[in-house]
C-alpha cells in the first residue's frame, strides 16, 4: 500500500460572521480569516494516522485555488502530510470552481499519483455541497466510503463504518477507494509552530488543471445569495432561565444556514462553553476531556 | 545551564504567542495576559523552578489546543447535527 491523496479546502474560517456582498453575487471573502475546512482536518488526520499505523507509505495534500491556499496546504503539512499539490485556479475560474470540478481535478491526480486512496472531508463548510467525495469516487470508478466515523484498512480491503441516519453502518469495500470523513472519525491534531516551521521544508508541487487535462468550464450558475432570515428578538425570562433562553436562541441562530458563521460569545470565554445543560457527548465522542483548569485557564497564567 | 533554559522559556513563549492569534477574545488580549505572566516570573533563577513553569506553560499549550478543538467541534456539531434545534 502506498499512497494517500488528502484533499483540502480553504474555506472563511468557522468563527468568522459571514457577510453577503451587497449586490448578492456571493460572501464578502477579501480581509476575512480563513482556514482549512474542519472537515478537511479530521481528513488529513485520518491519513496521517494510517501512516503512523505503518499501513500506508505516503500522505499528498492536494488543494485548488489560487496563491493562498499554499497556506492550507502548509497546515496539512504541519500536520503530518509528506507533501503537496497545489492546482493553481483563480479569478474566473476559482469563482466557479465547484465539486464537480474538484472531482475531476482530484480523479485525474488520484490517477497520475496512482493512490491506493482518496480521503476527503464528507462537506466543506463554506458550500456544504457534499459532493466531491461522492463524484471522484464515480468519475474513478472506485468504491467510496462516505461519511465514516471509523476506517480499518484490512489488506486489500477496508472497513469503514458509516454513519447514517439512526445509527452505524459497516461495510468492507475493495481498494483502491474513496473515503469521506464524518466529524466523528476523529480529533485532528494542531498544526503547531514548531510544525508549521518544519512544514516549510517540504516540497508543494504546482500543477495547472489543463496539465491533468481537466475542463474548469461549470454549468452551474450561481443567481442569488442571500443571507438566512434575522432571527427574532427572545423574550425576557428569569434568573437561570434566561440565560439558558439566550443559549438556545444562539444554538438557533448557528444551526440556520450553513453559510452562517454565527456569532461567537466572546464574553462567554472564562466560562465553560454555554449549553443548554450538560450535553451528553456521543459514545464515540474523540473529544478530549478538558478539565476545569482549562475553563478557568486565564487564572492559571 | 541557564542559556539551555533561556531557549526553551523564549520557544514556549514563541509557541503561545502563535496559538494565541486564535485566542477568541483576541490576540491582543491573550499577548496581555501572556507578557504579564512571563515578567511574574523574570526574577526566577532557580532551574528546578523554571522547569516547573514551563512545564507549566506546556500544560496550557495542551489545554488551549484541546480547547479548540472543542469549540470548533461544538459548533459543528450544532451546525451539522443537531436536528432537534
Amino acid at each position: 500500500m502506498a499512497r494517500v491523496l488528502v484533499g483540502v479546502k480553504r474555506v472563511i474560517d468557522y468563527a468568522v460572521k459571514i457577510r453577503v456582498k451587497p449586490d448578492h453575487s456571493g460572501v464578502v471573502t477579501d480581509g476575512v480569516k480563513h482556514s482549512m475546512n474542519p472537515f478537511c482536518e479530521i481528513a488529513v488526520e485520518e491519513a496521517v494516522r494510517l501512516k503512523e499505523k505503518k499501513v500506508i507509505k505516503e500522505v499528498v495534500a492536494v488543494s485548488c485555488g489560487p496563491q493562498q491556499v499554499q497556506e492550507t496546504i502548509r497546515t496539512a503539512l504541519a500536520m503530518g502530510a509528506d507533501r503537496g499539490i497545489h492546482v493553481e485556479v483563480s479569478g474566473k475560474d476559482y469563482e466557479a470552481l465547484g465539486p464537480l470540478q474538484v472531482s475531476k481535478i482530484l480523479a485525474a491526480l488520484a490517477k497520475k499519483e496512482e493512490a491506493k486512496m482518496v480521503i476527503l472531508g464528507k462537506q466543506a463548510i463554506d458550500d456544504d455541497c457534499n459532493q466531491t467525495g461522492q463524484m471522484t469516487a464515480a468519475l474513478l470508478d472506485w468504491p467510496q466510503g462516505t461519511f465514516a466515523s471509523e476506517v480499518a484498512v484490512e489488506g486489500d480491503t477496508v472497513k469503514v463504518v458509516r454513519e447514517i441516519d439512526g445509527g452505524l453502518e459497516t461495510i468492507k469495500i475493495n481498494l483502491p477507494a474513496v473515503v469521506t470523513a464524518d466529524l466523528r472519525l476523529n480529533t485532528p491534531r494542531y498544526a503547531t509552530l514548531p510544525n508549521i516551521m518544519k512544514a516549510k521544508k517540504k516540497k508543494i508541487a504546482k500543477v495547472k488543471p489543463a496539465d491533468l487535462g481537466v475542463d474548469l468550464t461549470s454549468r452551474v450558475e450561481v443567481l442569488r445569495v442571500d443571507e438566512p432570515p434575522q432571527r427574532q428578538a427572545g423574550g425576557s425570562g428569569t434568573g437561570v432561565e434566561s440565560e439558558e433562553c439566550t443559549d438556545t436562541q444562539e444554538g438557533l441562530c448557528l444551526g440556520d444556514g450553513p453559510n452562517q458563521g454565527g456569532p461567537v460569545s466572546h464574553g462567554d470565554w472564562d466560562k465553560p462553553e454555554p449549553e443548554p445543560g450538560p450535553e451528553p457527548l456521543c459514545v464515540c465522542d474523540p473529544a478530549p476531556p478538558v478539565s476545569t483548569e482549562s475553563e478557568q485557564w486565564d487564572t492559571v497564567l | 545551564m541557564a542559556n539551555l533554559l533561556r531557549g526553551e522559556v523564549i520557544k514556549l513563549y514563541k509557541n503561545l504567542l502563535y496559538l494565541g492569534r486564535e485566542y477568541p477574545k483576541g490576540a491582543s488580549y491573550f499577548k496581555d495576559r501572556l507578557k504579564t505572566a512571563f515578567m511574574k516570573n523574570r526574577d526566577e533563577t532557580d532551574p528546578e523552578k523554571i522547569k516547573q513553569l514551563i512545564a507549566r506553560g506546556q500544560f496550557v499549550i495542551k489545554e488551549l489546543e484541546a480547547l479548540y478543538y472543542l469549540r470548533k467541534y461544538r459548533a459543528m456539531k450544532r451546525r451539522y447535527y443537531d436536528s432537534d434545534e
